[in-house]
């Protein structure tokens, strides 16, 4: 700024104000740019509730996390029961009931994809990975939690399976699709596990 | 290599991302400008602190060494915090 403006202002004052109002212009894209762009933030939707991919989803968001990410787990369908602490039977429908049944009580019960063989395979996966001494699941979620990971439990589908509020952990976040998108949009990465 | 350091973290045994995410609650403990010092055995960590360490705001990796301790093959990083 200085002198040089201020003459060419006593010159031409027309002039000045086209660039004053095309800075503006630019200074209004710009905020509307910034607005849009995304974050240091990571979305992530856990839809299985297999114990493989569920500590894949975990070791992403506490290492995002660990990098000064903001991490955002949305838990969908199978998802819900990582972060189920029990079942519940009263008040359930008949197949609400047969799906609690069937379903793991807690993220200690997740089969994995491959090679469960009722549950023999997780249990040894388990073993295996304490063996190399791999944090076990339960240890990344409070890890997560620690780090400031957000949990959103899917109210949809938690309302069609039947899952109670009281069958879930505490301290989680309701929310639906939108409340996904909204972090999503905002963030550089996304992924759906 | 004689880097000065303000802090050790021993990772060793560790596996990911447990190397990583203890160094940044070590390195949260630090003052700006102090470095901290991580051994790790997980090889992974060595693209791990450089992945870290490019897009985390604060951090700055001056140095990554191989040694051998106690006859097992280490990985060491050094780690600045910057603000």
């Amino acid at each position: 700024m200085g002198a040089g403006f201020n003459i060419r202002a006593n010159e031409d004052p027309s002039r000045v104000q086209a660039l004053e109002e095309k800075v503006e212009g630019l200074v209004k894209r710009l905020e509307q740019l910034e607005e849009r762009s995304a974050e240091d933030r990571v979305a992530i939707v856990v839809f299985s509730g297999d114990l493989d991919r569920v500590l894949a989803a975990f070791v992403i968001a506490t290492g995002a996390a660990a990098m000064g990410q903001q991490v955002s787990m949305f838990f969908t369908f199978w998802g819900l029961s990582v972060l189920k602490k029990g079942t519940e039977f009263s008040g359930k429908t008949i197949s609400q009931k047969a799906m609690a049944l069937m379903s793991p009580g807690t993220s200690l019960d997740l089969p994995v994809s491959k090679m469960n063989y009722f549950g023999m395979g997780a249990k040894m996966l388990r073993g295996m990975m304490k063996h190399k001494n791999v944090s076990s699941l339960e240890d990344m979620i409070a890890l997560a939690r620690d780090l400031g990971v957000r949990m959103i439990a899917c109210e949809m589908s938690r309302d069609v399976m039947g899952i109670k509020e009281s069958e879930l952990v505490d301290a989680l976040e309701y929310g639906g699709v939108a409340s996904f998108l909204a972090d999503s949009l905002k963030s550089r990465t996304s992924l759906f596990i | 290599m004689n880097q000065p350091f303000d802090k050790l973290l021993d990772a060793r045994g560790m596996n990911c991302p447990m190397p990583l995410v203890n160094a940044r609650k070590e390195l949260g403990k630090l003052e700006p400008g102090q470095v901290l010092k991580v051994v790790a055995t997980d090889r992974g960590s060595i693209a791990d602190f450089q992945g870290w360490t490019k897009i985390a705001k604060n951090v700055e990796l001056l140095a990554q060494e191989n040694e051998t301790m106690d006859g097992v093959n280490v990985y060491v990083h050094y780690v600045k915090r910057t603000a």
